[in-house]
């Protein structure tokens, strides 16, 4: 049942980036951009905590879900400890996935080729 | 293009031939097609989408029996995930799914593991240090600018709102 409300989340919210790309001609770094900020709004509102409940993985796999990790940590990390949280809390709360970016992005691009062709 | 034929008076149809040069044909197969090609591309999206992120949920599952607590879990599926759509990048299988699934392929977290790869691959010639290293955040980069001043933004107001009276 899990993977039914993953699938139907997730595919959602990429059908919505597909709209976004293909009706404002925004460009996919613009899009990511977007999706993050869009995760920080709707999780500083309560909303996406929501949208999890519901889609477990199709929710937090999708950029948005970067954006509400990043909010939640922050928020987290206020009421724990003030307003020092507002500084610590955002990359404690996304150091797994963004250590692993840049890890295994430099390697992997270490070991990858260039495309022959553009 | 039936509509555009069928509102043709006979007389002057060899004119409208002459004055409908290539570039307006390829404008107004333009004007008429892109709602079926985006919808199709929505359901690309949608289903491509879709199934990552059961890759994710399978992790999720696979992980929560072996009775780890929640925190732990996510963390290990961003792991897997940011490793998967790295090493699919290095592959050169990442770029062709992203032909097939567009955003079904940018928007999941491996999609940010893609914008990492990618962009440093190809700037491969001009270091490992200010081509590799530099040219990984070429994408990723305003992502997390953008992504870590607005959760700030958004902490000073919770901040605001729940300790200041």
């Amino acid at each position: 049942m899990s993977y039914l409300s993953a699938f139907l989340v997730g595919g959602i919210i990429c059908a919505i980036g597909q709209i976004l790309i293909d009706k404002t001609k925004l460009t996919s770094a613009r899009i990511l951009v977007v999706y993050v900020v869009s995760g920080v709004i709707l999780a500083a509102f309560g909303v996406y905590q929501k949208i999890i409940d519901i889609g477990g993985a199709g929710a937090t796999i999708p950029l948005t879900g970067f954006g509400f990790n990043l909010a939640k940590g922050i928020f987290n990390e206020v009421d724990r400890i003030g307003i020092l949280g507002i500084f610590t809390g955002g990359f404690k709360a996304a150091s797994a996935g963004l250590s692993a970016a840049v890890f295994f992005g430099y390697i992997m691009a270490a070991l990858g080729k260039p495309k022959a062709k553009k | 293009m039936p509509e555009f034929t069928a509102r043709l008076v006979p007389g002057r149809d060899i004119i409208m031939k002459q004055v409908f040069t290539k570039e307006e044909y390829a404008e107004h197969v333009k004007r008429a097609s892109p709602n079926s090609k985006i919808f199709i591309n929505i359901i690309k999206a949608f289903i491509v989408g879709g199934l990552i992120c059961d890759i994710g949920q399978f992790i999720i599952n696979m992980l929560k029996a072996r009775g780890l607590d929640s925190e732990v879990v996510s963390n290990i599926t961003s792991i897997i995930m940011i490793f998967l759509g790295a090493l699919l990048t290095a592959l050169n299988i990442y770029n062709v799914i992203g032909k097939f699934a567009g955003a079904g392929s940018i928007v999941p977290i491996t999609g940010f593991a893609n914008s990492v790869v990618s962009p440093a691959i190809e700037f491969k010639t001009e270091g490992y240090v200010m081509g590799l290293g530099a040219k990984m955040f070429v994408i990723a980069g305003p992502v997390i600018v953008f992504g870590v001043c607005s959760a700030m933004i958004a902490g000073v107001i919770h901040y605001f709102i729940t300790y200041v009276p």
